[in-house]
């Protein structure tokens, strides 16, 4: 595997490892995180011969090649800087991490989401492929997101996360956008094409598009002015979070995407305004507000807003110089500000506060913290023989440079924003370890363990060896990076520290002298502890505005989700109808035009037979209100006219099939009927029908009647069509030498498509067993819960005693004779299902019907003394059957349900054909059985439990038990 | 024959549609299964009427193919009628449970106007 793919894969395979560690194995994540980052950081080392020489390695890895989507990892020289950032920063953070996570912490989450991320930032770094690009650039917001809201059980972490999120999301979103368009404009997603179309790009039309939506995704990502607000608010992440995020990675990705699109998208003055615009109001902004700042890690939040302001400003600017500059700055203070945030975490850690206010003197007490953070506090004000001053000045000299001899406003704002950061740098350092020992810390601080120390060390150390010897140091390096992305462009610069008394450097002096000055005054006239809130800008926030812009927003979602949705299920119903109904009429009105004549002559017998069928379901529709019964009986009789129908027109399958549904069904209702209240008619009540129902019915009939003719004439239209091509013709040829019956319908259904089925009855069932369940919780209405007329009769007469000796006793009779003869026809039905009209499910419905018909006549008590039933086992082992038959063709190598047909012959019987797809049948039947005994036995146990519990106290199960049948209560 | 069938769905599916909208669950139980009818009539239709054609090979012997009605639709149709029968079974059962709990039989569980 290639080494790019390895650098980027490992860090998730590092994520998915450390999320299976136990939660206490602190050492073993720290292991494992470490040498993952150093994994990556020698992967890319090993890198630099190859980049050194000039080469772009690449590697792709194929996945959508017809669509031009590949995987496609490059490194050039600035992808390696960056990587090389991202690793080193990342080991330190989690060495640093260590140490300064608690035990109580859930470590395994904290370092998987952390690795999971650096994969994401690596991915960014190493991208080839616009689309790839914003794949990985939404995967830092999603891990970013995990890390900043690790604290989850704190609502400034959740929120401060989801504010995070949102905006860099968002912005992510408007990448996508951007990356598309600019894809489409040069012709390919690739990163290498797209690099050197640069004058392509800016000419076209939809450079501005381009423009706008990419700078909105990285100036979201890299908290620039208007966007900057949620920084702030992603302090409630752990420290070695922040410090990693808002060094290294996550805000410099913003930066990174600029820096590597310079060449195609920079030059303009539009790129200018907007980039340039953004970069210097947030340099200015970000430096005051980080004056104010109470929180230890706020003033290094919006310290890191203010520099990424420089850095987007240098960008913005457009000179390659200035680009230069913009890479520098971005190494240097991913250095200085990892390090400052890691001494703050240690502040923390030892003293329990971030709170500028109360902490105060502590050089005493951690006297190597304090000379550490002075250095990496001073290279970020910009103290010469740090780093931070070196690209501080490459800052000031561009800013000169564009401005040219009479316009002294760029170089004016630059000068103040350098006082006004070495200002908050002075602030941090002053009040944290000068001034009197700060008293009533939660804890009492002292030096923390050296390795917690040791990456803040490594990092001072390289602000100052770059400060000193930046040619000898950073140098090659650097001017790789800057080679790779300028190419032909690259200007001569000069890294030394000393260029001579020139403009620049008095305007360094002046910012040093302007801050110290600035910090003196504050101190003196408005002491900045006692404030509340930043003076003069402390509307600039943003956040006001996010939360406004996000409750209109919810707000909009939700007043249109009121306008366009409904609780209700009538309304729901009646947009149902009407959508299916234009959907319907649309197609089926050009075939009006051409109506054709009837293919088959009128029988008046069959007309005769529907207009009953009609009459029935119109006064069923008219009745079901307020007569139930005579509803369903009307039901009824329309069902049977569609039996009949099927019958008619060579469907006997349908006919049996139905006929056997409809009797069950029509049981099952009645069963159901007891327990709905009576309705009495308005006329009864004497109520009115009031004017909004009587509007909303001539609604609902004018709807009823447009849907009914809809249909009417759809089906019209394609009975007088003739039929096209069908693939009837391969069942019925098929049928019986390979599914071996000769009832087509039946053979499809077991056999062509069996899955189908067994399917079907796996539904069938899951429903059996759902109405169960809801029946064992089911309470009845208050209303209904007296005993029926037939079972409170005062005379003790119960159904069973009925039915032994009472009025029911010939019926009773009658129907116990009746039992086996339903049971020979429901066998016989089955056996010959393959062959001729019949099959497992008639089959089983007939048997059900055999069994309830006990029950009606008998009463349940009587039923399930002489008759263990239990349904559940006719479910299970029905489907087991069913499946173990299509698993059956498995051991043969077959596909599942490959029916096999052997013609085995029988003693006195003869050959006999006994395809497996019969056994499949016997388990439909089984569970068809199971299932509709057990819907019907529920409903029918309601009224022996409502009985029981209004006649006795307690229950009987165990007595049900007993007797073998299922538990109902 | 054609247009006895045709206006018959029709007539199903405008009975079951009024039913569907209508207020009380037991209604748009009966409309739900007038709607089965008018469905499963549509799809059996869908092979066209025949007479007398059932698809069954008798004595092993295949005729020829228009001597047989079509076979998909019926099945597709038989499939259809045990899942609308396990169908009415869950609504039926809900739809007292609904009841007890609610205290109403009308759809949204609650009367109109009631808030």
């Amino acid at each position: 595997m290639s080494s790019l793919v390895l650098i980027v894969l490992l860090p998730f395979l590092g994520s998915c490892l450390a999320a299976l560690l136990p939660a206490n194995a602190r050492n073993w994540e720290a292991w494992l995180a470490g040498s993952v980052t150093l994994g990556c950081a020698v992967l890319a080392l090993l890198q630099y011969g190859a980049v050194a020489g000039g080469d772009v390695l690449r590697t792709t890895v194929s996945w959508l090649p017809q669509y031009g989507l590949n995987l496609i990892f490059r490194m050039d020289g600035f992808a390696w800087l960056f990587t090389l950032l991202v690793s080193v920063i990342g080991f330190l953070v989690v060495l640093y991490a260590r140490y300064y996570m608690s035990p109580e912490d859930p470590v395994p989450r904290f370092f998987s989401f952390l690795l999971a991320f650096m994969g994401a930032m690596l991915g960014v770094v190493l991208s080839g492929n616009l689309i790839q690009l914003v794949l990985f650039w939404e995967l830092t917001s999603l891990t970013s997101f995990m890390l900043i809201g690790y604290w989850h059980h704190r609502a400034d972490a959740r929120r401060g996360a989801r504010m995070a999120f949102t905006v860099t999301a968002t912005g992510g979103l408007a990448l996508f956008a951007g990356m598309v368009i600019l894809g489409q404009i040069v012709g390919s997603y690739d990163l290498d094409d797209v690099l050197v179309a640069g004058d392509l790009v800016r000419a076209h039309d939809g450079y501005l598009w381009v423009l706008g939506l990419v700078a909105l995704g990285a100036l979201t990502k890299s908290a620039q002015f208007p966007f900057h607000f949620w920084l702030p608010r992603a302090m409630a992440a752990p420290t070695p979070v922040s410090a990693f995020l808002h060094s290294a990675t996550m805000v410099k990705a913003g930066v990174f995407l600029l820096i590597r699109f310079w060449p195609v998208l920079a030059g303009t003055e539009a790129w200018s305004l907007i980039i340039g615009g953004a970069g210097l109001a947030t340099l200015v902004i970000g430096a005051f507000l980080a004056i104010f700042q109470h929180d230890l890690k706020g003033l290094l939040a919006y310290s890191t807003i203010s520099h990424l302001g420089l850095i987007t400003l240098l960008l913005g600017i457009g000179t390659p110089l200035a680009a230069v500059a913009a890479i520098f700055h971005t190494i240097n203070h991913a250095t200085f500000k990892a390090s400052l945030f890691m001494a703050a975490g240690i502040i923390d850690h030892e003293t329990g506060t971030r709170d500028l206010r109360q902490l105060g003197g502590l050089r005493h007490l951690m006297p190597i913290t304090t000379t550490l953070a002075m250095v990496a506090a001073a290279a970020m004000a910009g103290v010469p023989l740090l780093n931070g001053f070196l690209s501080k000045e490459m800052f000031f000299a561009e800013t000169i440079d564009v401005s040219g001899s009479m316009n002294w406003g760029l170089p004016l704002a630059a000068t103040l924003a350098g006082l006004f950061s070495v200002t908050y740098s002075l602030r941090f350092i002053h009040e944290v370890f000068f001034g009197p020992p700060a008293r009533d810390l939660p804890r009492v601080p002292h030096e923390p363990p050296y390795w917690m120390r040791f990456p803040i060390e490594a990092l001072v150390l390289a602000c100052l060896v770059v400060g000193v010897v930046p040619g000898l140091t950073i140098g090659p390096y650097l001017h790789l990076a800057v080679v790779s992305v300028l190419g032909g462009a690259t200007p001569e610069y000069s890294l030394s520290v000393w260029h001579g008394f020139n403009l620049p450097l008095l305007m360094s002096v002046a910012a040093l002298g302007g801050g110290v000055l600035l910090y003196l005054v504050l101190e003196k006239c408005l002491p900045v502890r006692s404030l509340d809130k930043v003076p003069l800008l402390h509307r600039f926030d943003g956040q006001r505005e996010f939360e406004r812009v996000l409750m209109a927003v919810t707000g909009f979602a939700g007043r249109v989700q009121h306008r366009l949705t409904s609780q209700r299920l009538q309304p729901q119903l009646m947009w149902l109808v009407l959508v299916t109904l234009i959907a319907g009429l649309l197609p089926s009105l050009r075939g009006v035009t051409d109506l054709r004549e009837l293919p088959m002559a009128l029988d008046p017998a069959f007309a005769m037979m529907w207009l009953i069928g009609g009459i029935c379901a119109v006064a069923a529709a008219y009745q079901a209100k307020y007569h139930r019964l005579a509803a369903l009986a009307l039901v009824g009789g329309t069902g049977l006219v569609v039996c009949l129908t099927f019958a008619w027109f060579s469907a006997p399958d349908l006919a049996l099939t139905q006929l056997a549904v409809e009797v069950v069904t029509t049981v099952l209702i009645l069963l159901g009927l007891r327990w709905l209240p009576r309705r009495l008619e308005p006329k009864e009540l004497g109520i009115q029908a009031s004017l909004r129902d009587r509007v909303r019915r001539s609604r609902d009939f004018l709807i009823a009647t447009l849907g009914g003719g809809g249909m009417a004439l759809l089906a019209y239209l394609v009975l007088t069509r003739d039929q096209s091509e069908s693939i009837a013709d391969f069942f019925l040829e098929k049928a019986l030498p390979e599914g071996g019956g000769t009832n087509v319908v039946n053979v499809i259904l077991v056999d062509f498509r069996g899955f189908d089925t067994f399917g079907e009855i796996a539904v069938l069932g899951i429903v059996a067993l759902t109405v169960y369940a809801l029946l064992r919780r089911f309470r009845p209405a208050p209303e209904s819960i007296h005993l029926s007329q037939q079972q409170d009769d005062p005379e003790g007469y119960t159904p069973s005693k009925d039915a032994e000796e009472g009025s029911l006793l010939v019926p009773g009779l009658f129907m116990r004779a009746l039992m086996p003869v339903l049971m020979v026809v429901s066998i016989y039905l089955f056996m010959r299902g393959h062959n001729m009209p019949g099959g497992g499910f008639v089959a089983g419905l007939v048997m059900s019907v055999a069994i309830i018909l006990q029950y009606m006549v008998g009463g349940t008590e009587w039923v399930e003394e002489k008759l263990p039933i239990r349904p559940h086992v006719w479910i299970s082992s029905g489907l087991l059957l069913a499946l173990l038959t299509g698993l059956g063709a498995w051991v043969f190598g077959y596909p599942f349900l490959t029916t096999h047909s052997p013609h085995p012959v029988l003693p006195l019987v003869g050959e006999v054909p006994l395809p497996s797809a019969f056994l499949f049948d016997l388990g439909v039947f089984s569970l068809v059985v199971g299932a509709t005994v057990l819907v019907l036995i529920a409903l029918g146990h309601q009224s022996v439990r409502s009985h029981r519990s209004s006649a006795k106290a307690g229950d009987t199960p165990d007595e049900n038990r007993q007797r073998g049948a299922i538990r109902w209560s | 024959m054609e247009l006895i069938l045709a206006l018959a769905i029709g007539v199903l599916s405008g009975a079951g549609i009024w039913l569907l909208l209508r207020p009380r669950t037991f209604q748009v139980i009966m409309g739900l299964s007038l709607i089965s009818y008018a469905v499963n009539l549509f799809i059996f239709s869908m092979g066209r009427l025949t007479q007398n054609k059932a698809p069954v090979i008798i004595d092993g012997e295949l005729l020829p193919l228009t001597e047989y009605a079509d076979p998909l639709p019926q099945a597709l149709v038989l499939t259809a009628i045990v899942i609308g029968f396990a169908m009415t079974a869950l609504f039926l059962v809900l739809l007292l449970a609904s009841r007890g709990l609610t205290g109403t039989d009308h759809v949204d569980g609650k009367e109109d106007g009631s808030a």
